[in-house]
């Protein structure tokens, strides 16, 4: 192996994936039990954190950037000045088995540009993954690309080696693509999830019949959106989550602040700053979704159709309904304390338990680590202390936002630490 | 009253497990269990020295699983692990609650002793999930692939079933320096080691001299991903210290300086 020529390679096709956020290598079981190398066992390990606070988890490259599509949005567009490279397919097996065996990552995340037609593409995005599975034994982390076009038997085989497959929406409306990405349609990025979807659920349907079925895609699939491109309000990007989330079972909606890569009319010009903190505001609001039993139209509607940039969404949320608050944190039921901003769902069981042993005070609540500055407005427990005066959600907002307003300022990350 | 006295003991679990025992038997007032190396001599109030005995370890490890459930008992080793000054007397506290209830959980987290376990077991849960996630292998010469770590807490019990399930095709260590002792995986079992290191292993990480020809080109491959996979227009260097403290960094290959 030359390692001077495929670091060259490395050096362009690592840079040119990065732009696609999805790093997750969690949600798949694949067990170790044919002493091969490497396994899944459900939560995937960050191994290292890129120096703008991103999980590194996975080798993420793309397997060529050469593509006949000419996508606004995209650094491998056609039309951009920009060095060329191509993997081999044993190449790409080489790294991914030499810096797994070093604990550098938990697998491979393959993606491509699309070099000749989306079936050739999709051909030797598959022929990697086999061969790290059946010749090299290999039950680390896959995810690979669904390339948007290729065929159904394609589709029907990468979920054979693949834990994960994707296909990136990017952007979130139907006009918004026909502006950005004229030469791509719409109905060719649905055609590999329907596959993927068909797949999983006849295998698992196998799999209660003949329990040797072997497995397909068993991290399911995800979708990647970029924000902040086409001038589509939250509401559009949330509620094609939600269609996505349940139309096609994904395990993950990713949501990628639009970094401009081109000057084009169309688009953001270069330099305009990434909006870090919308996209971290778009996390939050699918994090409510899928753990806290929020319904997304409580939380974007005709009325809010953009989410508070200076409140985190579930603060925001209870600020539109005062009515329902204060709860009583020692009755409470616990979807509802779930609700309660300052209150995450961890602290929502550690409550569920301690209120079992005793009336819980706002010292026990302090220390189970409730951040009792925003949540005191809206609850009151064992003690005679509580807010009693009766604030309006303005006068309510103006007080935290005094407290927290440093920690806001910071907050530009889609890592969600802001949910405490 | 008994007036309360100092205990040392081996500082092994079994041997914490034989302070609990004898603290039952002998209706002890305990005010401070030290291990023995720690120990300062104070003359004024010699320490009872309490022996480490198999048979008696497990009587009470038998008497734990009967009152204790998993996950609280998962705690007590855990938090145990982190050799804090002091943990262990937290812990005989944690234990003679468990053994006053038939079905300890261990959730009373309005009680200062369980809050203090369950926050300690987390913290060393959080240093085991480093390491696993920290430990970079070097391939030495002799098709071993080795890596040195000095974690803040005694973690190598904890994550050794991790790397035997997941590296099971290849020879590894996993050596702790500052405890002295390594895991040696030889593809059948895991084994602990003790290991004599002349100095330039630590220091040179790719010494020519240990490690296989291919083993600083993949280095320095990984430093090539690791910088190209960085957004600069993202940059938040706060938010990358929080996720890899500084103290960390001596592990990672991808922060080492080969490259210039
Ligand atoms: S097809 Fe994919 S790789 Fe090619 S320009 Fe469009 S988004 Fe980029």
């Amino acid at each position: 192996m030359s390692f001077e020529r495929i670091k060259e390679k490395l050096n362009i096709l690592a840079d040119a994936a990065k732009y696609d956020i999805s790093c997750s290598s969690s949600g798949s079981k694949r067990a170790n039990n044919n002493k091969g190398l490497g396994n899944s066992d459900g939560v995937g390990i960050c191994h290292s954190y890129t120096e703008d606070g991103r999980c590194v988890s996975l080798l993420k490259i793309l397997l060529t950037n050469h593509c006949i599509f000419d996508c606004a949005y995209c650094v491998t567009r056609k039309s951009n000045d920009i060095k060329r490279a191509a993997f081999k397919v044993q190449e790409v097996v080489d790294l991914t088995m030499n810096f797994y065996r070093r604990n550098y990552i938990e697998g491979l995340f393959l993606s491509s540009g699309i070099f000749n037609s989306p079936d050739t593409t999709m051909e030797r995005l598959v022929a990697v993954a086999k061969k790290l599975r059946l010749e090299e034994n290999f039950n680390g982390y896959i995810h690979l690309k669904s390339i948007p076009g290729a065929s159904d038997e394609l589709m029907m085989e990468a979920g054979l080696y693949a834990d994960r497959l994707s296909v990136n929406i990017e952007i979130p409306t139907i006009s918004g693509l026909k502006l950005l990405a004229p030469d791509k349609n719409h109905a060719d990025f649905i055609k590999p999830m329907q596959a993927v979807k068909t797949g999983i659920q006849q295998y698992k349907n196998e799999k209660k019949i003949i329990r040797s079925t072997p497995k397909y895609a068993p991290a399911g699939q995800s979708t990647q959106m970029i924000v902040g491109a086409t001038g589509e309000s939250d509401r559009d990007v949330m509620y094609s989550a939600a269609y996505y989330y349940k139309k096609y079972e994904m395990k993950r909606v990713y949501y990628s602040g639009y970094i401009p890569v081109a000057n084009d009319t169309r688009l953001p010009a270069l330099g305009s700053p990434v909006p870090l903190l919308r996209e971290n505001r778009l996390y939050q609001t699918d994090w409510l979704l899928r753990f806290y039993g929020f319904d997304i139209r409580e939380l974007l509607n005709e009325e809010h159709q953009n989410l508070d940039l200076d409140v985190d969404p579930k603060l925001s949320w209870a600020l539109r309904n005062m009515h329902l608050f204060p709860l009583d944190v020692n009755k409470a039921e616990k979807y509802l304390l779930a609700r309660v901003p300052g209150i995450g769902m961890k602290s929502v069981y550690k409550i569920l338990e301690a209120r079992k042993h005793r009336a819980l005070n706002w010292e026990h609540l302090q220390k189970i680590g409730i951040a009792l500055n925003r949540a005191k407005y809206f609850i009151h427990c064992n003690s005679r202390e509580w807010e009693k005066r009766d604030l309006s959600a303005l006068q309510v907002k103006g007080f935290i936002l005094q407290n927290s307003q440093s920690k806001f300022r910071k907050e530009y990350s889609n890592q969600l630490s802001l949910f405490n | 009253m008994n007036t309360s006295v100092i205990i040392s003991y081996d500082g092994s679990f079994d041997g914490f497990l034989c302070v609990v025992f004898a603290s039952f038997e002998q209706h002890l007032q305990i005010s401070a269990i030290h291990p023995e190396i720690e120990l300062q001599q104070d003359f004024f109030s010699a320490p009872l020295l309490i022996l480490t005995e198999e048979a008696k370890a497990n009587r009470v490890k038998t008497g734990l699983t009967k009152c204790m459930s998993a996950t609280s008992r998962r705690k007590l080793y855990w938090a145990f692990l982190s050799e804090l000054p002091g943990i262990e007397l937290t812990l005989l506290q944690y234990v003679q609650m468990a053994f006053k209830e038939s079905k300890f959980r261990g959730t009373d987290f309005g009680d200062s002793v369980i809050l203090r376990v369950t926050q300690v077991a987390k913290m060393v849960s959080r240093e085991k999930h480093r390491m696993e996630a920290f430990i970079r292998f070097k391939l030495t010469k002799d098709d071993i692939y080795f890596a040195g770590i000095e974690p803040d807490f005694n973690v190598l019990p904890l994550i050794s079933k991790h790397f035997e399930t997941r590296y099971a095709d290849q020879k590894w260590i996993i050596y702790d320096y500052k405890r002295k002792f390594g895991l040696y995986y030889d593809l059948e079992n895991v084994v602990q080691i003790h290991l004599e290191f002349s100095e330039d292993i630590k220091d040179h990480a790719h010494n020519p001299k240990f490690y296989d020809t291919s083993e600083l080109e993949f280095q320095k491959l990984w430093q090539h991903y690791f910088s190209s996979t960085n957004i600069k227009s993202r940059k938040n260097l706060k938010l990358h210290l929080q996720h890899v403290p500084k103290r960390y960094w001596k592990y990672l290959t991808e922060k080492s300086s080969l490259l210039n």
